[in-house]
């Protein structure tokens, strides 16, 4: 295994470390969603998924 | 009684509000011109393989500690100007290899230009809608987490597949985090266009390195 996979992997576990915490913290003190705000999220995120999925067709 | 204090505070929250906004898009767009400027260093003195990592490192290092200790002052605009430069330093070999490619310039254009259409329709879809993103954090967080630990794994996994699924994944993930950071300043979640600018950048790289890649994999050449 080469050293830039063993730094990538040190990265990445950094990461999660730092993460970590505030994931929790945020996950405790995220305002609930009702469904309307939940398609509010979905219609511009599968827009999204759609515009990318163009690209990849036209490249 | 209190109408008028109540209207003046209003007033004064909606012009702080357009203030943060405002310098946030002054400073991302500067930014990302330097980030340009930096990847056209690195390219041009074909920087190693290795420097994307490196200049990763450095621009985490500091995010995580020199950022927070001057986002309230001037030398905060400096911290942001280190950390897209390395970012875009960083760039540079990957750009070197697409443009190896038949096609790499028409996909890094292409790229760009996805990027920039998600961004400002995202941007501009909160911007009118004035709605609160901020439920989604807890998602997009836990989202972060799960596509970090899928990456630690694909990296002694190596399957190509999963790579393709994460950028998807990262590409959705930021488009959200676009969504939520935008909502914030708006209604006044985030008062520090330093933060904000750091926070819609960070989307705006990672949307394009990972549209870059699928780009690369998927297109036809």
């Amino acid at each position: 295994m080469d050293w830039m996979k063993i730094f990538s992997a040190l990265l990445i576990v950094l990461m999660l470390v730092y993460l970590l915490p505030r994931a929790k913290d945020m996950i405790k003190n995220s305002p609930k969603a009702s469904n309307n705000d939940w398609l509010a999220v979905l219609i511009p995120l599968i827009l999204v998924i759609g515009f990318v999925f163009l690209l990849i067709k036209s490249v | 009684m209190n109408r008028p204090v109540e209207l003046a505070q209003t007033q004064t929250s909606v012009l702080e509000t357009n203030k943060v906004l405002k310098n946030t898009y002054a400073l991302l767009s500067v930014t990302l011109l330097f980030s340009a400027l930096t990847a056209f260093i690195s390219m041009q003195m074909e920087l190693p393989g290795y420097m994307p990592l490196v200049a990763t490192f450095g621009a985490i290092g500091l995010i995580w500690f020199v950022l927070p200790r001057t986002a309230n002052s001037a030398a905060g605009i400096g911290v942001v100007f280190g950390i897209t430069g390395l970012l875009g330093l960083g760039l540079g070999p990957m750009l070197n290899n697409y443009l190896q490619m038949s096609n790499g310039s028409q996909l890094i254009m292409t790229s760009l230009g996805g990027t920039g259409v998600i961004f400002l329709a995202l941007s501009g879809y909160a911007l009118t809608s004035r709605r609160d993103f901020s439920f989604m954090g807890g998602m997009l967080i836990v989202g972060m987490v799960l596509v970090l630990i899928t990456a630690l794994a694909n990296i002694f996994m190596a399957i190509p597949a999963l790579s393709l699924a994460l950028s998807a994944a990262i590409i959705l993930i930021m488009s959200g985090f676009i969504l939520y950071d935008t909502s914030r300043i708006i209604n006044g979640g985030e008062r520090n266009y330093i933060m904000a600018t750091v926070g819609l950048y960070l989307s705006l790289y990672n949307i394009f390195v990972n549209l870059l890649m699928l780009l690369g994999v998927l297109s036809d050449d």
